[in-house]
């Protein structure tokens, strides 16, 4: 016995090291048919790791003082070495969090990933894609700049739309009447503490939840109904290692030249991840003409917008903000249809989610806008199909013609 | 495939539509090069000359002008007025309290003026001050409607009046909108040289906005370079270890 095994089998004795390892990586069997889109689930973490990883170097320069943030996230700009770059990526990989979050959502959506038995997977996916949009709401006042305080300002305002406790609530999430010193403190504190361990969990329970059962693939049938008589591995998986962490590797290559391209050579993104605005600092005398949140809460914002105020109040709005996500939850119970994957669906599944996707990208757009009336009533329309996605969703899967399933996955 | 390609033809149209929706001012191009060194010290004399008396840079400090090929000796006796030290920041004197009284408003710090401005907008502005007796100062200016601020480089472009035009829109509304500037009064430069010098003093503030951003896109060659390096290793190291499933 060498040395290694000796040290592997103390440690074995006492703490599931090998057993652990195998049951998530060696021999974890994945399905050795997934696809471009089953690359973003990998990202998803490795972005989740750069943005703890550079969250923590750029708090030991930042400081979360209305009076002192700009000033110090300018210092970390010019003056910490390498700073530039840690703030770049963070910067960065907040967008490039949600545009893998988004890619991985719509793989979920198109190969049926939140059917039975994945339900938990998803519920956890939705609530990691809360928290984080609580995330990258508060960390986007921690610059200070013009739009950080003014988004910040609107969106903690819906809040006060609540009936009768509204403007309490608004004053106990701001700590103040106003956006301010406390507000900055305290969303300071969640951004770098409370969410962070949130998400990690949430991360954790997701992909437990996933190991239970197995992942699902672009033919959407369970490689686990056809095991090898011997071995009881199933016939169509492959070990995750080495197999798709090599695969993942390329997508992780693939990935950091297009965030390196970023964050090198346009960490504005053209205004869409660093604002023009956001380069002012915040003034709560000064209102900017236009506030529109960052790109990845637009198609919300303008699903907000698309409700008119009733009886002189904001609320039917929120509400209908807060329905567009929380109806998400549901969508395992949702579909009924007799196959998972899109490449056995009929063309009514097929023509709903373009129409939905075509709808939430619409909706995107036209949250970056201000708003005119053609653009309100088009923002009606996208935002009726984004709900009627959903909620149409037991009647069009259970009456569309689908294909048979194969009884193996197809490559 | 045509689907993803559908979706991201999609995605990437976007930022295009946002852009061409954009309305304002017309502006001039400004002549923003950053590896003009010379164009950039220009415009660093400039910037401590004129502006950097009622307009801080409170994040730039003076020492970092050694980037643009200054000795801390040149920076210290040609560029540092209001300093003791080159380590420190470009402050100002005035007190906010004074500048609000004398100018109606505080003069923005410059540090990241070229960032949430934009080169083109500062350099149609620095040369868009015409005359205006209306105003408590003088001066208007064509970008910025009733400005606060006095034409600092008056002596250098001399005074021009602007002249209007009515347009009619599509909505049959009568906007007045600025057709051109008439020269009255020559200043010490011409107005070529002017344009110049103001193209120098942009490409200055543009530079101050970010001082790393030579060495982030140098750097992001390098960066770059190694990944499609690593890229090509990865790749068949996956093929290895894949070669064996059907």
């Amino acid at each position: 016995m060498s040395a290694l095994q000796k040290v592997m089998g103390w440690v074995d004795d006492r703490f599931p090291l090998t057993a652990t390892y195998k049951a998530h990586l060696s021999e974890y069997y994945a399905p050795k048919n997934f696809n471009f889109w089953y690359f973003f689930g990998s990202l998803a973490l490795l972005v989740l790791v750069l943005q703890i990883v550079t969250g923590i170097f750029l708090t030991m320069n930042y400081k979360p003082d209305s009076e002192l943030a700009f000033a110090s996230v300018e210092y970390i700009m010019r003056d910490v070495d390498w700073g530039w770059l840690i703030r770049y990526m963070h910067s960065t990989g907040a967008s490039m969090f949600f545009v893998v979050v988004y890619l991985h959502m719509f793989r979920g959506l198109m190969y049926g990933s939140y059917r039975k038995p994945r339900e938990l997977i998803w519920i956890f996916g939705v609530l990691i894609y809360l928290a984080l949009m609580a995330e990258a709401f508060l960390g986007y006042l921690l610059p200070w700049g013009q739009m950080s305080f003014w988004g910040a300002q609107v969106i903690v305002n819906l809040f006060a739309a609540v009936p009768f406790i509204g403007d309490d609530l608004s004053i106990w999430i701001r700590g103040d009447y106003v956006i301010s010193d406390a507000t900055l403190n305290r969303f300071f504190a969640f951004h770098v503490i409370a969410l962070p361990l949130v998400l990690i969990a949430l991360v954790a329970v997701h992909l437990v939840a996933l190991h239970e059962v197995g992942s699902n693939n672009p033919d959407g049938v369970e490689i686990k109904k056809k095991k090898d008589p011997v071995t009881h591995i199933p016939l169509d998986g492959i070990p995750f290692h080495p197999y798709y962490t090599v695969k993942d590797i390329v997508g992780v290559i693939v990935f950091l030249m297009v965030f390196s391209a970023i964050v090198f050579f346009g960490p504005e993104m053209g205004g869409y991840f660093l604002e023009a605005n956001n380069f002012i600092p915040a003034d709560p005398l000064k209102t900017p003409p236009h506030i529109a949140p960052l790109w990845y809460f637009t198609p919300f914002y303008a699903i907000l917008r698309a409700v008119p105020p009733m009886f002189g109040s904001q609320f039917p709005g929120v509400v209908a903000m807060g329905a567009s996500i929380v109806v998400m939850f549901f969508l395992p119970w949702l579909d009924r249809g007799k196959v998972k994957s899109i490449r056995y669906r009929g063309p009514i599944y097929k023509i709903m989610l373009a129409l939905f996707i075509v709808s939430f990208v619409g909706l995107g757009y036209l949250g970056l806008l201000p708003s005119t009336p053609v653009a309100t009533l088009v923002a009606q329309v996208f935002s009726v199909i984004y709900f009627l996605f959903f909620l149409l969703m037991p009647w069009y899967t259970s009456i569309d013609k689908t294909k048979p399933e194969p009884e193996r996955v197809t490559g | 495939m045509k689907r993803l390609k559908n979706f991201l033809f999609l995605l990437a149209a976007v930022p295009v539509i946002a852009f061409a929706s954009e309305a304002g001012p017309q502006l001039d191009k400004a002549p923003v090069n950053l590896s003009d060194q010379e164009s950039l010290q220009r415009g660093a004399r400039m910037f401590v000359n004129y502006c950097l008396n009622c307009h801080s840079a409170g994040a730039m400090r003076y020492s970092r002008m050694q980037d643009l090929g200054l000795t801390e000796d040149q920076i210290k006796d040609n560029l540092m007025f209001a300093a003791e030290k080159p380590g420190e920041l470009m402050k100002v004197g005035m007190t906010k309290a004074d500048a609000k009284a004398w100018f109606g408003a505080t003069p923005p710090d410059l540090s990241v003026v070229a960032r949430s401005r934009g080169a083109d907008w500062l350099y149609t502005y620095l040369r868009g001050f015409y005359r205006d007796d209306s105003r408590a100062t003088g001066w208007n200016n064509t970008v910025f409607d009733k400005v606060g601020m006095p034409h600092v480089l008056w002596s250098l472009q001399g005074e021009q009046i602007a002249h209007f035009k009515t347009s009619v829109d599509h909505e049959g509304k009568e906007t007045h909108v600025f057709d051109r500037f008439e020269l009255v009064k020559p200043g010490s430069v011409t107005l070529a040289e002017y344009d110049a010098m103001v193209g120098d003093l942009v490409n200055y503030l543009t530079w101050m906005g970010e001082p790393a951003q030579l060495q982030r896109k140098q750097l992001g060659l390098i960066v770059l370079a190694f990944l499609a390096i690593f890229f090509v290793v990865a790749y068949y190291l996956k093929k290895e270890f894949w070669k064996d499933i059907h």
